[in-house]
């Protein structure tokens, strides 16, 4: 790996959700720019170490931004110390119209890109007074990021499964989108697209039943066909 | 004629008062999954109140008086909510059974308080001269108090819905009711939301109270209890967090107790019933859905 400063570090990161132990001494750092994807098989913990991070879920250990500890503030203060989030089902206010969703998204004191969003996303303007519940599920995904993109302030996105679901051209869009966004901002990914995710990533952190089994880069793993099988499930491996 | 064209107006007074309470009744629930059980309280304490503040003036007769009533129980509503969601609910979010548990009992000591204090019998509300006068509607003398008190729920509604819709709490409100942990993923402090929703729910329910005082003429310590009851009926019917929803079961639970009380005696509330059931089942989410 580069010698890119540390932005995201979870220490330790435990969290239970009823009876079940989820995270399990969850432990890894992302490095500032680009995307470092988060893989795994489905039901390992990969959103919920992204709410965990977000403190959506109760979560026990050490979990710093820039240095600084976040896993004692809430949600809306670790959010405000510039994190976006882009949930695995959207979770588009579907009342509010495309534009009343961005402006909830908007954060006093940071600048906002509405041109990145809208040079992204055109559609988005176009519809900005459509009810965001009548959108298709690619442009609620649109919306869904344009959210997490539009306040500079914005360090870190953690984008859960964004091409969940969509078809071949929104999922050629999101990628761009993706690729783009991660010039303006450092990018944490679940993607179980692994030939989306090979495409966008180079650091990976891999999770299994609630621990990380392996940190390092997706061309190490992916062109083992051994550890490409045992982590990911994979019959093969290698192809981009 | 006049019987319809009063018991119209009569319904729809009742309904104004109904909404009052409703209103913020509603979007607590919506936003917060709050089932406020001291939300009548809240109309008794700011009866009381205003009734308590107009004693001292000397004319209680005169429109000052009124102007007062409507001030304070506006206020000492709004107050007592607040106070109720910074110290007794706040502790016990996500914890729902002590939700209940601590609204039924705040309901059930401030009920015996009030009695305490001011005993159980009615407490007169006096009416400047021109409210306790007449106006001639379709051949019906319709009270004046009864059409004051529907333009204030309708000025009401109409501050509620641009509240909603054109501020940006309103904003927060409206996508809390639907998302309350994406609200927070963007930064927001949801829980500053919460204690508006609760001041808001407050003063809007001691206008109820003052203005209820005004409908019948008289307060006394459970009246807050009855309409509480309405209010629930209307806010499952209209739907949690929607305010048109409110205003719509509102007018409709209203006309329906008047007019069936009148023409078929005493099935007016049971018909209500039946229509909350029906429209639960045909409609779950009731009229006005999950938004406003």
């Amino acid at each position: 790996m580069s010698d890119r400063r540390t932005l995201l570090e979870l220490r330790d990161v435990d969290v239970y959700i009823g009876e079940s132990h989820i995270l399990q001494s969850v432990s890894f750092a992302v490095r500032e720019g680009g995307i470092t994807g988060l893989l795994g098989r489905n039901g390992v913990g990969k959103t919920t170490t992204l709410r965990g991070i977000l403190g959506l879920v109760p979560r026990k250990g050490s979990i710093t931004l820039a240095g600084e500890e976040i896993s004692r503030l809430p949600t809306h203060e670790v959010v405000r110390l510039g994190i976006g989030y882009v949930p695995e089902d959207r979770d588009v206010f579907a009342g509010l119209t495309v534009s009343e969703n961005l402006r909830l998204a908007e954060r006093p004191g940071s600048e906002l890109r509405y041109d990145l969003v809208y040079d992204l996303f055109p559609e988005l303007r176009e519809r900005a007074q459509q009810r965001a519940g009548t959108l298709s599920g690619g442009q609620q995904q649109m919306v869904s990021l344009a959210r997490a993109l539009l306040n500079s302030g914005n360090k870190i996105l953690l984008i859960d499964e964004p091409t969940k679901g969509l078809s071949p051209l929104y999922t050629r869009n999101v990628a761009e989108a993706l690729r783009r966004a991660a010039e303006v901002a450092t990018i944490l990914l679940v993607e179980q697209n692994l030939s989306v995710a090979h495409k966008l990533v180079k650091d990976v952190i891999v999770l299994d039943q609630g621990r990380v089994v392996y940190s390092g880069d997706i061309d190490d793993l992916m062109g083992d066909p051994e550890l490409a099988r045992r982590h990911l499930g994979l019959a093969t491996a290698g192809s981009h | 004629m006049s019987t319809f064209a009063l018991l119209a107006v009569t319904g729809l007074g009742l309904g104004a008062l109904y909404f009052m309470v409703a209103s913020g009744l509603s979007l607590i629930l919506g936003l917060m999954r709050v089932l406020n059980l001291a939300h009548g309280a809240f109309l008794t304490v700011a009866a009381y109140a205003a009734w308590s503040v107009i004693q001292m003036i000397p004319d209680q007769t005169g429109w000052l008086a009124m102007v007062v009533a409507i001030v304070v129980g506006i206020v000492a509503g709004g107050l007592f909510a607040t106070l109720t969601e910074m110290i007794l609910i706040r502790p016990l979010y996500r914890r729902e059974i002590g939700q209940v548990l601590v609204t039924v009992g705040l309901w059930l000591a401030t009920v015996s308080l009030i009695h305490g204090i001011f005993g159980a019998d009615q407490k007169i509300i006096a009416l400047p001269t021109a409210l306790t006068e007449t106006t001639a509607i379709l051949g019906a003398a319709i009270p004046n108090a009864r059409l004051i008190i529907i333009a204030f729920a309708v000025v009401l509604y109409l501050l509620l819905y641009f509240f909603l819709k054109r501020t940006r709490y309103g904003l927060i409100i409206r996508a809390g009711v639907e998302n309350r942990a994406m609200v927070s993923a963007l930064g927001i402090d949801v829980q500053r939301a919460f204690t508006l929703v609760f001041t808001i729910g407050g003063m809007a329910a001691g206008l109820g109270g003052v203005l209820t005082g005004a409908n019948f003429g008289e307060i006394d310590p459970y009246r807050g209890t009855a309409m509480f009851i309405s209010a629930i009926i209307v806010v499952v019917m209209g739907g949690m967090g929607s305010i048109t929803g409110s205003a719509v079961a509102a007018v409709v639970v209203g006309l329906m107790q008047q007019f069936l009380n009148y023409y078929a005696t005493g099935v007016g509330d049971f018909a209500v019933v039946i229509l909350l059931a029906v429209v639960l089942l045909v409609r779950p989410g009731g009229f006005g859905g999950a938004t406003t």
